[in-house]
């Protein structure tokens, strides 16, 4: 019997949190995720978990923050524009050191823009997710299984570094359906938390969460000591795919659903002679850099292919320490680059040598 | 292939979300066309805001499938509007209609708008199953889908159609493996089986020679293929 299942990305991503241990799920409905809150909303009872549709995004993503206190997986989902609601929480939880997952099915903005898929977020969710001098972790799945595989990882590693994690997905990963595998129990690393508030039963000193300091100098040093923790993170947490960059002239860089037509676009591209290949960064942040040490050397160009005006074209353009050309293709507002429309670009960018 | 001249002028396809209805109806509608039949789609999909028939709009042109959309399809605007239009239907004699409603009770609210017409009229209900969708995968569950779609459209079924696939990945096995899900759920219903369908990639394959499989085209997908 063939234990694959046909699931909606959302879906998916909400099946993958609750066997990576998460119990305590507090959002608010929003198009294109919806059907992540509706499947929590289902299933949450049914392992004796908690799921709680707050009166809105603040009141969520705060609820997020104080479960998270506690030592308990706790998440929260959303779209974009109650993702910047979640921003003001998402600050107060990195600057506590609480880890805590959060899902962002982008859509079109800014404003409430609209609800067809984007990538418009990019800036949001690797530079500035909040205010202050914080990192969130960034996963960028491709594909519905992949949302399932990095669901548990983001859990994991904000246990491991005490911060919160993202899983940045798009409108279309999310309503899309694609065969997965739902691996049972993935919590695998379950660190202890000595940190957490949850009752000191007079055995240990108490605990406090607190994003508050009252000289400059004990802030100053927290967020020192935060930065060092970041160093690590990008030394040892870079992740990303290769597809065909072997002997790649011409490289594309493409995350999520853009990825996805991307990755056709080199077949095409290929087939009329131009040595195209894909660079898929997984982490947004810590940006896989390390991807581009030898590319930067060999490869003649760079595309940036995205579902935004291009937020990611000045991380790839670090990358490659400008030795190279970055190009971009992508369309905005909702709309969904063609495979035609990247491979044309590669043509282009492969005709100017 | 099933005889399509099972189905009454007016077809209703109904079912758990993601378990391709639309992709069915889509097939359906193009292999009525494709026998010189007039065909109209109603995109009763109020709850999807992607992948649903209205998006298909142009491949329908083609074959003079007439499509009648929500008001606001397409656009970014998450108003569940049902056209007017669709009081027309049920005027149409030389017509064959087929309701492409959406996922679940929460779909099938719209269709009891039209209940008592359809009542009346009289239509084909099928209810569309596949082992391999989640939350569905046992006819138990199946069938405790199809008792809240009942309440939520105040109408009766009368076909099941076995839709089990894993899209691209479908292997020959995954079909033969789903077919007592199929007839178990039509038992259990007291329903006629109408037809067992397969994904396009199958046919012509030897291990599935010896059964009656409707194949069905992959219309509805992600647009990262060529």
């Amino acid at each position: 019997m063939n234990n694959k299942v046909l699931m909606k990305g959302n879906e998916a991503l909400a099946e993958a949190a609750i066997q990576a241990g998460c119990r305590y799920f507090f959002g608010y409905p929003i198009t294109p995720q919806t059907e992540l809150a509706a499947y929590m909303a289902k299933k949450m009872p049914k392992v004796n978990g908690v799921y709680l549709q707050a009166e809105s995004e603040i009141a969520a993503a705060n609820m997020v923050l104080g479960a998270a206190g506690t030592g308990v997986r706790a998440m929260t989902s959303s779209s974009s524009p109650g993702i910047s609601l979640k921003s003001e929480a998402i600050s107060y939880m990195a600057g506590c050191d609480i880890p805590a997952l959060i899902v962002n099915v982008q859509r079109g903005g800014p404003g409430l823009g609209g609800i067809q898929p984007s990538q418009a977020d990019y800036w949001q969710a690797t530079k500035a997710t909040g205010h202050g001098d914080f990192q969130i972790l960034v996963f960028a799945p491709a594909t519905v299984q992949e949302m399932v595989d990095l669901v548990g990882l983001a859990f994991d590693k904000g246990d491991e570094y005490r911060m919160p994690a993202m899983i940045l997905a798009d409108g279309m990963l999310g309503q899309m359906m694609e065969p997965v595998i739902i691996p049972e129990h993935t919590a695998q690393h379950l660190v202890e938390k000595t940190w957490a508030c949850c009752g000191h039963q007079n055995k240990r000193k108490h605990n406090v969460l607190n994003s508050l300091f009252l000289t400059p100098s004990e802030l100053e040093r927290l967020i020192i000591e935060r930065y060092k923790r970041y160093d690590i993170i990008k030394e040892k947490e870079q992740r990303w795919e290769e597809y065909r960059l072997d002997d790649a002239d011409i490289v594309l860089v493409a995350y999520g659903a853009s990825a996805r037509v991307s990755h056709t676009a080199v077949d095409i591209a290929r087939e009329k002679g131009y040595k195209a290949g894909l660079l898929r960064p997984v982490t947004l942040w810590p940006y896989p850099v390390k991807a581009f040490s030898t590319l930067k050397e060999t490869a003649k160009a760079f595309i940036s292919v995205e579902m935004s005006m291009g937020q990611m074209v000045d991380d790839v353009r670090l990358a490659v320490e400008c030795r190279k050309p970055v190009h971009f293709v992508g369309r905005t507002g909702g709309k969904i680059p063609t495979p035609m429309e990247v491979a044309d670009k590669i043509v282009e960018v492969g005709g100017m040598d | 292939m099933f005889d399509l001249r099972l189905l009454k002028r007016i077809t209703i396809v109904c079912g758990h979300y993601g378990c391709g209805k639309t992709n069915f109806s889509l097939n359906l509608a193009i292999d009525m066309a494709k026998r010189n039949l007039k065909v109209t789609i109603v995109d009763l999909d109020v709850i999807n805001p992607y992948f649903r028939s209205s998006d298909y709009e142009n491949l329908l042109k083609t074959y003079d499938i007439h499509i009648i959309m929500p008001r606001y399809a397409g656009t970014n605007l998450d108003t569940p509007a049902l056209s007017a239009e669709i009081e027309s239907v049920f005027e149409q004699e030389d017509t064959h209609i087929i309701f492409d409603v959406g996922g679940d009770d929460a779909g099938a609210f719209a269709l009891g708008r039209y209940a008592d017409k359809l009542n009346k009229t009289g239509c084909s209900f099928i209810y569309l199953v596949n082992q391999y969708r989640n939350l569905i995968q046992t006819p138990q569950s199946a069938i405790e889908v199809l008792h809240e779609i009942m309440t939520a459209c105040h109408l009766q079924p009368s076909y099941i159609v076995n839709n089990s696939h894993l899209q691209y990945e479908t292997t020959p096995d995954d079909i033969k493996n789903a077919l007592e899900y199929g007839d178990d759920i039509a038992r259990q219903l007291k329903l006629p089986l109408l037809c067992t369908t397969a994904p396009y990639h199958l046919k012509d394959n030897p291990q599935l020679a010896d059964y009656d499989l409707y194949y069905i085209k992959p219309i509805v997908r992600p647009p990262f293929g060529i």
